[in-house]
């Protein structure tokens, strides 16, 4: 047996933790470590001397108390007997309802601006530029603004769609008019429109938060097994045509099992629309889209599409025109083309930029303040806040919340990300 | 070297500091300067002018106060303040006082831990309805959408009296005045409701004022004051007597224009007492003994303040109504300068 | 048989005829109509939508610019006058707001007789810029872009000139403690001594040192303070201060959050996201609302100051991920390349890494400075006085121009539109050159 021994070891001197690169990268972290931790400290200490000097404490428990205001664009049940905890409930839903609209539209009319600014049309094209340039060049805020003076100043008010006595007497019509098929009103108080409703309800289940209607629920369950059906025919012509060679025809089966459970869900629920109406002061039934909410959603969606219609002309442009030869070339149509060659290109490149304008525009929609939208911002963070003086309390929390929206929306970036990665090998 | 560029900023702040202690009234005098908290733009009560001037009702009470302890009304750094920020502004001593038309409430005085120094306007919400509306009473108010502006205890206030009359509405939330008057302007709320005040500052610059009534209900109780910090009972007298001594000098006619002259002695020994030509009243807020002579020569008395900005012969046109002398059916009421 | 047929033929042209015209639809403008507007059924109906959503656009805000009031008093005198010229019901512009209030809207508060700073130092900061811009002109001036912040600063803040010297003499101590200790005690212990003694000198040396300076030689200027800014010059303030320290700030950020150790790493991450996580209205009512509970009791300072440090932050940790994009996309080689060279970390990335890596993110880099300037516009809400809704209420708080939109909307909003499609196309301008220069 030899026995190994060690290289003769050099003394550990001091200097060493700076000068020799084993330990310097240790030393460096142990450092930033110790001011970081002290800094942390620092503002903690001030923090509960400054409290203790207000006389203040740091307790949510404010959150249990009645809250006492109203609040007009609600999503679930709130009166002003509600506490303040569930204020930021309607608020978080507030934000999430318009950041979702936001979403889906400014997706839609970006797509729509980005291909056409990619047209031809010379005409349709310079349109489309002129309008991006123009949005992306002007403050959000000034675009929610204008959008709120276009609802409040142009839009007719409840009354001019009014037509009294007289004007009837004297065949006039009314200034206003509902549109489409007299089931939308768009007012300065608010846009209408139909709600769905059920004669034969089957009532709400109770989840101690909010209340959900066994109707949705129902009606979701028919849509989902008429796409399970399809689905399942879909799979069961795939093997028929790789087992015999010919693929059965399925399109009246395939209609049938998504359109008919759905549609009988309806009918036997006792599904019809509750059209807005005039009465006293103002509509009632139907649905109430504040302008408030409209405005913003207006502004967010202009403004955000600008950007995305961006994102998708360079997606589109991005992609070599070769790949449209070869495609040709291989024998495939010009709609397999798009939808196996081109799309799914074009998507790796659209999809991440395209969620990070969805985080913009989710975080924008706090310029909610400007128009006096009832969203996280406004209730936990505006009216709660001023009725309760909880400053630290309220804001901390309301950060927190707005990071855990922007945490979950970016951890699904990364997963759509890693399944869309180029696989390389 | 990059880092300390921002640590850089952070010094560089450290030099524009300012230290608020225990001793407002020294932390003034030593400033030079008194920091008030005023609105952001509220018409009659606080607006810079064309030529960044602030002006105002409140505005003037910024000024007395800093005639009386700095010796020139203008020596006064107005700093704006939103409905969200002004108590915050005042707790962390970003300004001395805020003379922003807040309500007199319990809790603002015990929890939220300030000091109202008095009542510079006794104020109630109301509602302005157009008159073709047909309403005319707030009870008819019913299902009505009325424009309210947030963080302030209006809202409060009309939740209570819907609720208390049991009737329903459709709250249209606004972030200020401004907004509140286009909104009602448009059709797109019934009602308007705020303090009466502003509800008569902003019907008499419509271009129609007949058009439009202020309802007769006046649904909460308004006492608007300037108001300081808890704990330093100095500057909280020397807010509370700034503002006595403007009523006072009306109820005694001192104005701008004979202060000059009554501060040579006059045979009323209040008013001799008030100007400081008698006693020693003013060493004992820590002031010298003309300060109240200098608080009524920069602006006038309350009544002169109050016809110069929202009374009468300005377009605003409020009368004086509660905010009349208590000799005149009203509530102003200045405790003895003794 | 090819002479009977030469012979057999009647004619043979023995000159060429001059060319045609193009058949009147191939040529001219009516070709370019029909490729550019009429090529097909789709794009005619496109073209005629097209046309009708100009027509409707313009039919409505065209009569209403033709009939522009300029000189007025008051909201009330524009509606008479436009009454009286165009007739009942005629609605009109009415720039008179404008035309009286524009040096509120671009100055705010500040005094009228020292317009003439603002505009010097703006007229400066262009000529600060211009060296770091285009990059063909004398390297020798940008000594004067390094020595502009000290420079705007005292320009607008005015008082005494010792205050920016002082604080830039804290710079020339760390360069000098670098130079001076370098040759003595290593590069590392240079580089602390070069971090900490501007510190030193700037938390405890630095006022009593402008005081006694300002005593013995008093120069200065009158001082304005932080409540008389307002609209532009505002706007610039914040805007200019965040972009010039967000930039070495994000660069920091990007290398910690590109870093082998750990820590670092995780409280760069920590950092970038948390930030980018959150609206930047949380960050002012921060700002506003909560910095002076995270600071020694009694310590207050500037309004201005706090929201340029929040939107300082705000804008690094968005450049900090655009530069990790940067760093992302240059080849390993190239750092494997540096490595071999012998360069060290700070060495290496100075020489090789950084200019490549800025380089590539120069256009995300200056999409978040525009970003950033429309950010501004949100000062608004801790009652700070922007122009776009700021001054705009301000305005309108006045019994005279009580009910006027959309002229402060549309003055404000073309400034804005100008300022940011200018830097819009520099960096389309940049793109380009760098592009050129990579073929």
């Amino acid at each position: 047996m030899t026995t190994m021994t060690d290289a003769p070891k050099p003394g550990f001197r001091l200097s060493m933790l700076i000068y020799d690169t084993r330990y310097r990268s240790m030393t460096i972290q142990i450092v930033v470590l110790f001011l970081f931790m002290a800094g942390a400290a620092w503002l903690v200490d001030n923090t509960i001397k400054n409290l203790a000097t207000l006389g203040k404490d740091f307790s949510f428990a404010f959150l249990w108390n009645r809250a006492g205001y109203d609040i007009n664009q609600v999503l679930v049940a709130y009166t002003n007997d509600s506490t303040h905890g569930r204020a930021l409930l309607i608020g978080l839903l507030n934000t999430l309802l318009v950041s979702a609209m936001g979403c889906v539209a400014a997706t839609v009319i970006g797509i729509f601006v980005g291909v056409l600014r990619l047209s031809k049309n010379w005409l349709v094209a310079r349109i489309m530029t002129v309008y991006v340039e123009v949005f992306r060049n002007v403050p959000v805020l000034l675009w929610i603004l204008i959008a709120l003076a276009i609802f409040t100043d142009v839009t007719p008010q409840p009354r001019d769609f009014r037509a009294t006595d007289e004007m009837i007497a004297a065949g006039e019509a009314p200034k206003a008019s509902m549109l489409l098929f007299d089931s939308v009103a768009i007012t300065n108080r608010g846009t209408y429109v139909p709600e769905p409703l059920f004669s034969r309800s089957l009532g709400n289940i109770d989840i101690g938060i909010f209340l959900i209607s066994i109707d949705l629920l129902a009606f979701l369950a028919a849509v989902i097994g008429g796409f399970l059906a399809y689905r399942a025919i879909g799979t069961h012509a795939t093997k028929v045509q790789e087992a015999t060679g010919v693929r059965p025809k399925t399109l009246w089966k395939s209609l049938l099992v998504t359109i008919v459970p759905p549609v009988a869900v309806l009918w036997a629920l006792g599904f019809h629309l509750g059209y807005p109406e005039l009465k006293g002061f103002n509509f009632t039934g139907g649905i109430n889209i504040s302008n408030a909410l409209m405005a913003l959603w207006l502004g967010l969606t202009l403004y955000t599409a600008a950007f995305i219609a961006e994102i998708v002309r360079a997606g589109i442009m991005a992609i070599s025109k070769g790949q449209t030869e070869a495609a040709y070339a291989l024998g495939l149509r010009p709609r397999r083309t798009m939808s196996l060659v081109i799309l799914p290109q074009a998507l790796r490149v659209i999809i991440p930029p395209l969620i990070s304008q969805f985080l913009n525009l989710t975080k924008n929609s706090s310029l909610a303040i400007a128009v006096s939208y009832m969203d996280l911002r406004g209730t936990l963070g505006g009216i709660t806040l001023n009725q309760t003086g909880k400053e630290l309390e309220c804001i901390l929390l309301m950060m927190l919340i707005y990071l855990a929206i922007s945490l979950m929306i970016s951890a699904g970036m990364n997963v759509y990300n890693n399944a869309v990665r180029l696989k390389e090998r | 070297m990059k880092k300390s560029v921002f640590l850089g900023t952070l010094a560089a702040s450290a030099l524009l500091a300012g230290y608020a202690s225990a001793a407002t009234l020294d932390d003034v005098k030593a400033r030079g300067e008194l920091f008030c908290g005023v609105n952001t733009a509220l018409t009659g009560f606080a607006q810079p002018d064309a030529s960044g001037n602030w002006q105002g009702f409140d505005v003037a009470i910024c000024k007395a106060v800093a005639a009386a302890v700095l010796g020139d009304a203008s020596k006064v750094k107005y700093v704006p303040t939103t409905t969200e920020t002004r108590f915050t502004a005042l707790a962390s001593g970003e300004v001395d006082l805020l003379a922003r038309n807040t309500t007199w409430t319990y809790s603002r005085d015990a929890d939220l831990k300030f000091t109202f120094t008095g009542v510079n306007y006794y104020d109630g919400q109301g509602f302005m309805v157009r008159k073709d509306l047909g309403v005319s009473s707030a009870k008819e108010l019913d299902g009505a959408t009325v424009c309210i502006q947030t963080g302030t205890t209006t809202e409060l206030n009309l939740a209570d009296y819907f609720k208390a009359n049991n009737m329903t509405y459709q709250p249209v939330p606004i972030q200020t005045n401004a907004e509140g008057e286009q909104q009602y302007l448009a059709g797109a709320c019934d009602a308007y409701t705020t303090d009466a005040s502003g509800l008569a500052a902003t019907r008499a610059i419509f271009a129609d004022p007949e058009n439009h009534i202020i309802l007769p209900e006046i649904i909460s109780k308004e006492p608007l004051g300037p108001l300081v910090r808890h704990g330093d009972d100095q500057w909280a007298d020397i807010n509370r007597w700034v503002l006595n001594a403007l009523v006072a000098a009306e109820e005694y006619g001192v104005t701008s224009a004979n202060v000059e002259e009554l501060s040579k002695g006059t045979q009323n020994p209040e008013i001799n007492r008030l100007l400081g030509t008698e006693g020693d009243l003013g060493a004992m807020m820590g002031l010298d003994n003309e300060w109240a002579k200098r608080v009524i020569a920069a602006n006038g008395n309350y009544g002169e303040i109050f016809a110069a900005n929202i009374g009468e012969a300005t377009p605003i046109g409020l009368a004086r109504g509660l905010n009349a002398q208590w000799t005149q059916g009203g509530l102003l009421y200045a405790p003895p300068f003794r | 048989m090819s002479n009977s047929q030469a012979n057999s033929a009647v004619y043979v042209r023995d000159a060429m005829l001059p060319a045609e015209h193009p058949p009147a639809m191939e040529t001219g403008i009516i070709k370019w109509l029909r490729e550019n507007l009429f090529s097909g059924p789709l794009n005619t109906i496109l073209t005629l939508v097209g046309l009708v959503a100009i027509y409707s656009v313009l039919s409505g805000i065209l009569p209403w610019l033709f009939r522009s009031v300029w000189v007025a008093n008051s909201l009330g005198e524009c509606r008479s006058i436009i009454t009286a010229t165009f007739g009942e019901g005629a609605t009109g512009a009415c720039w008179a707001v404008i035309r009286e209030r524009w040096t509120q809207f671009i100055f705010g508060f500040y005094p009228s007789h020292l317009y003439w700073r603002p505009v010097l130092a703006f007229l400066l900061l262009l000529a600060a810029l211009a060296p770091v811009l285009f990059t063909h002109l004398p390297r020798k001036s940008l000594w004067f872009s390094i020595l502009y912040p000290a420079l705007g600063f005292w320009l607008l803040w005015g008082g005494t000139i010792w205050i920016p010297v002082v604080a830039m003499a804290g710079f020339a101590l760390g360069w000098l403690a670098l130079r001076v200790l370098q040759p003595i005690g290593g590069t590392i212990l240079a580089t602390i001594a070069a971090v900490v003694v501007p510190i030193l000198w700037w938390l405890l040396l630095a006022g009593p040192v402008a005081q006694q300076l300002q005593a013995i030689l008093p120069i200065g200027i009158e001082a304005v303070r932080s409540d008389k800014f307002g609209g532009f010059v505002l706007a610039f303030t914040i805007g200019i201060t965040g972009i010039a320290f967000s930039l070495p700030m994000g660069i920091i950020l990007a290398l910690g959050r590109r870093s082998d150790m750990l820590l670092v790493k995780a409280l760069c991450v920590g950092f970038i996201e948390f930030i980018r996580g959150v609206p930047l209205i949380t960050l002012l009512f921060t700002a506003s609302l909560l910095l002076n509970y995270f600071l020694p009791p009694g310590t207050n300072f500037d309004i201005i100051l706090r929201v340029i440090i929040m939107v300082t932050l705000f804008s690094a940790a968005y450049i900090a991920e655009v530069i990790r994009g940067g760093l992302a996309a240059l080849p390993r080689g190239q750092y494997e390349a540096a490595d071999a060279l012998g360069l060290d970390y700070w060495k290496a990335q100075r020489l090789i890494i950084m200019p490549q890596a800025l380089k590539i993110s120069i256009p995300g880099i200056v999409s978040s400075f525009i970003g950033l300037f429309k950010d501004t516009t949100l000062v608004i809400f801790v009652g700070l006085l922007d122009p776009l809704k700021g001054i705009t209420d301000a305005v309108r708080a006045s019994i005279e121009w009580k009910g006027i939109y959309w002229e402060p909307y549309i003055f404000v909003g073309g400034i804005f539109f100008l300022i940011c499609f200018s830097m819009s196309r520099y960096s389309m301008y940049l793109e380009r050159k760098l592009q050129r220069e990579h073929r």
